[in-house]
């Protein structure tokens, strides 16, 4: 292998793919078998974290950036100017099985830029995958960019050897995509997800009847959309993710800031800030949808398509619906308990647990991890709570904005501690 | 006051906590005996020899009280090497004995009951964290050698993972502070405890002729996958403690 010839692709092709933010290791069930390499654990690893702070916990390469298509919003588009690289087959395991054993990676997530047509294109992919499943006896996690327009024989193979697939959205709405990337259509990116749907449902249903099933996909199907390239708005991004979770069963949906990189004067100018604080609001409501029983129409607002950038969505619903505070701490149902701004999935449930033992009280809640500067307004105790009186008051906002350490402290990414 | 001395391990802890309750002992402190600096030379002592029968009956009580998990916190908040461990195990426990139908752990207003949640919290995310900043460097005999330094004692914790995980090569893995670590040899993995502290000065001359290949593909890979435009170094630093950056291949 020539090492100077590969540090160099490598280059290219991680330079390229690092604005796919779909790289998660979640969700993996591969158990390792005896005397092979490789396991993936449920919860997923992050092994270092970049100096923008994004978790890394695959290798994410694309396996070419030459690409016959001119998308607008992206650096491998056939019109850009750069340089141009493509892995072997044989490079694309060899670097894998490499960063994995020394602990580096939870495994690969290939994408690709289309050369000749999707179906190649697709075949080269599921290629690694099916040489690192049965020749390297790998069992750590693959995710693999399923090819617009790709073939039903060809998703099929992939579902047998990946963890995950994901075709990206990309732009929210239809006019947008038609207007960036005039040559792709929805159908065809949507087509290869209704298949893999089906199979994972059909894949369920049997694993119920027979104890030995091939593996289908098992770490599900995700997704992403750029926010900011195009004039959407979050109710409508918003809406599209809804759209996703409830259709296509899917993982995640990933959002991701426009980052601009070229100059087209269908895209924001170069001179436009990544959109930082947006996206994370969209992760924000997003856990909303998935972890605290929020329905996408409670979130966002005909009226208001925008997220709040100045609070949290939760703490933005809370102050549109004070009529349904205070909440006793008490007594309430963990839903609710929920919805109370400050307390976040771990210390409601130990709310609900502690609260057996014992009448709770303000230092308790402290004591628990609750975020109190935020919660003390929306609660009540059994003993009463003197923070009551500013439930109603009119700068209840910017008393809770005045209470944070730090404004937007830690929000300037996917991974973060939220609420 | 009476102080009761055990020998540091696992077993004698429990075996001294057996002991509060086999001779009714009321106002008692248990201490690690190397760490133990004797104040009131009033203060009468009580030598726990470490009996497993002892500390075994302890860990099945426990077990029937809180469950295997609960036994499990216990074992953690050991290993976090705190200086209150004993005190707060030992209050625990007595909960425990007093309502053995409850799962006392989550009584999370109790100070010594929060403090264990405390611990327990720490302790997991520093053997996550290892589990994610372990890195294997390949020597010429093909062991991956990984070295570490964790504020707490959290091998045994990641032994099974790395055990599950790498199962087709061999591996080690040190803990410079503690001076023992896990060895698997493609066939068990298990603990090994030299005499004398491994020496690892010059020990990448006996790298692979291809480890430095690899070591600088991955720092390529982490300085090109990362997005310039959104440079925050703050949310870096934290996700990434800089304690942890001599471990990491891509910190070189
Ligand atoms: S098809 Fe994919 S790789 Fe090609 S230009 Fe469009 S987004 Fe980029």
């Amino acid at each position: 292998m020539n090492f100077d010839r590969l540090k160099e692709k490598l280059e290219i092709l991680a330079d390229a793919a690092k604005y796919d933010v779909s790289c998660s290791s979640s969700g993996g069930t591969r158990k390792n078998k005896k005397g092979a390499l490789g396991d993936s654990s449920v919860s997923g690893i992050c092994h270092t974290y970049t100096e923008d702070g994004r978790c890394v916990s695959l290798l994410k390469i694309l396996l070419t950036n030459h690409c016959i298509y001119d998308c607008a919003y992206c650096v491998s588009r056939s019109s850009n100017d750069i340089k141009r690289a493509a892995f072997t087959v044989e490079e694309a395991v060899d670097l894998t099985i490499n960063f994995y054993r020394r602990n580096y990676i939870e495994g690969l997530f290939l994408s690709s830029g289309i050369f000749k047509n999707a179906d190649t294109t697709m075949e080269r992919l599921v290629r690694v995958a099916k040489k690192l499943r049965l020749e390297e006896n790998f069992n750590g996690y693959i995710h693999l960019k399923s090819i617009p327009g790709a073939s039903d024989d060809l998703m099929q193979e992939a579902a047998m050897y990946a963890d995950r697939l994901s075709v990206n959205i990309e732009i929210p709405t239809e006019s947008g995509l038609k207007l960036l990337a005039p040559e792709k259509n929805r159908q065809d990116m949507i087509s290869p997800m209704r298949y893999i749907q089906k199979g994972i449902i059909q894949y369920q249903d049997e694993k119920k009847i027979l104890k030995k099933v091939p593996k289908f996909a098992p770490a599900g199907q995700s997704t992403q959309m750029i926010v900011g390239a195009t004039n959407e708005n979050d109710l409508q991004i918003i809406k599209v993710a809804d759209h996703f979770y409830k259709n296509f069963n899917l993982k995640r949906v990933y959002y991701s800031g426009y980052v601009p990189v070229l100059e087209d004067n269908r895209l924001p100018s170069l001179t436009t800030e990544v959109p930082m604080l947006r996206e994370n609001r969209l992760y924000q409501s997003d856990w909303l949808m998935r972890f605290y029983g929020f329905k996408a129409e409670e979130i966002l607002d005909p009226n208001i398509p925008f997220l709040d950038l100045e609070v949290d969505p939760k703490l933005s619903w809370a102050l549109r619906h004070l009529d349904q505070f205070p909440v006793n701490i008490q007594t309430a149902d963990y839903q609710m308990i929920l919805r109370i701004p400050g307390i976040g999935v771990k210390s409601a449930q130990k709310i609900v647990s502690a609260r057996r033992f014992q009448v709770l009280n303000l230092d308790h809640l402290r004591q628990l991890g609750a975020s109190v500067n935020r919660a003390k307004y929306f609660i009540d105790f059994n003993a009463g709570n003197p923070f009551l009186k500013y439930l109603t008051h009119q700068n209840l906002k910017k008393l809770l904005m005045g209470g944070r350490s730090s404004k937007f402290h830690n929000q300037f990414s996917q991974q973060l501690t939220l609420f | 006051m009476t102080t009761l001395l055990y020998d540091g391990s696992f077993d004698g802890l429990f075996t001294a906590i057996f002991e509060v309750f086999e001779y009714r002992y009321r106002d008692v402190e248990i201490v690690n005996r190397e760490r133990f600096h004797q104040k009131n030379i009033f203060a009468e002592t009580h030598e726990v020899i470490t009996q497993t029968d002892k500390s075994e009956r302890v860990l099945k009580k426990l077990e029937q009280n809180l469950g295997k998990q609960g036994v499990h916190k216990f074992l953690k908040v050991f290993l976090s090497e705190d200086s209150e461990l004993e005190k707060v195990i030992l209050s625990a426990i007595k909960q425990s004995v007093k309502n053995p139908d409850k799962n006392i752990l989550e009584n999370y207003t109790d100070t010594n009951i929060m403090k264990i949640s405390k611990i327990c919290k720490s302790v997991d995310r520093e053997s996550h964290r290892m589990t994610a900043f372990v890195r294997f460097e390949k020597m010429q005999d093909d062991i991956f050698f990984s070295k570490i330094d964790p504020d707490f004692n959290v091998l045994p914790l990641i032994r099974k993972h790395f055990s599950d995980r790498y199962q087709d090569q061999k591996w080690m893995i040190y803990d410079l502070r503690r001076n023992y670590g896990i060895l698997y040899d493609l066939e068990t993995s298990d603990f090994f405890y030299p005499e004398e502290k491994l020496e690892i000065k010059n020990y990448q001359d006996k790298f692979h002729d291809e480890e430095k290949n690899y070591q600088t593909l991955w720092q390529r890979y982490f300085t090109k996958t990362n997005i310039v435009e959104r440079k925050n170094l703050r949310l870096h630093v934290q996700h990434v403690p800089k304690r942890y950056w001599k471990y990491l291949t891509e910190k070189w």
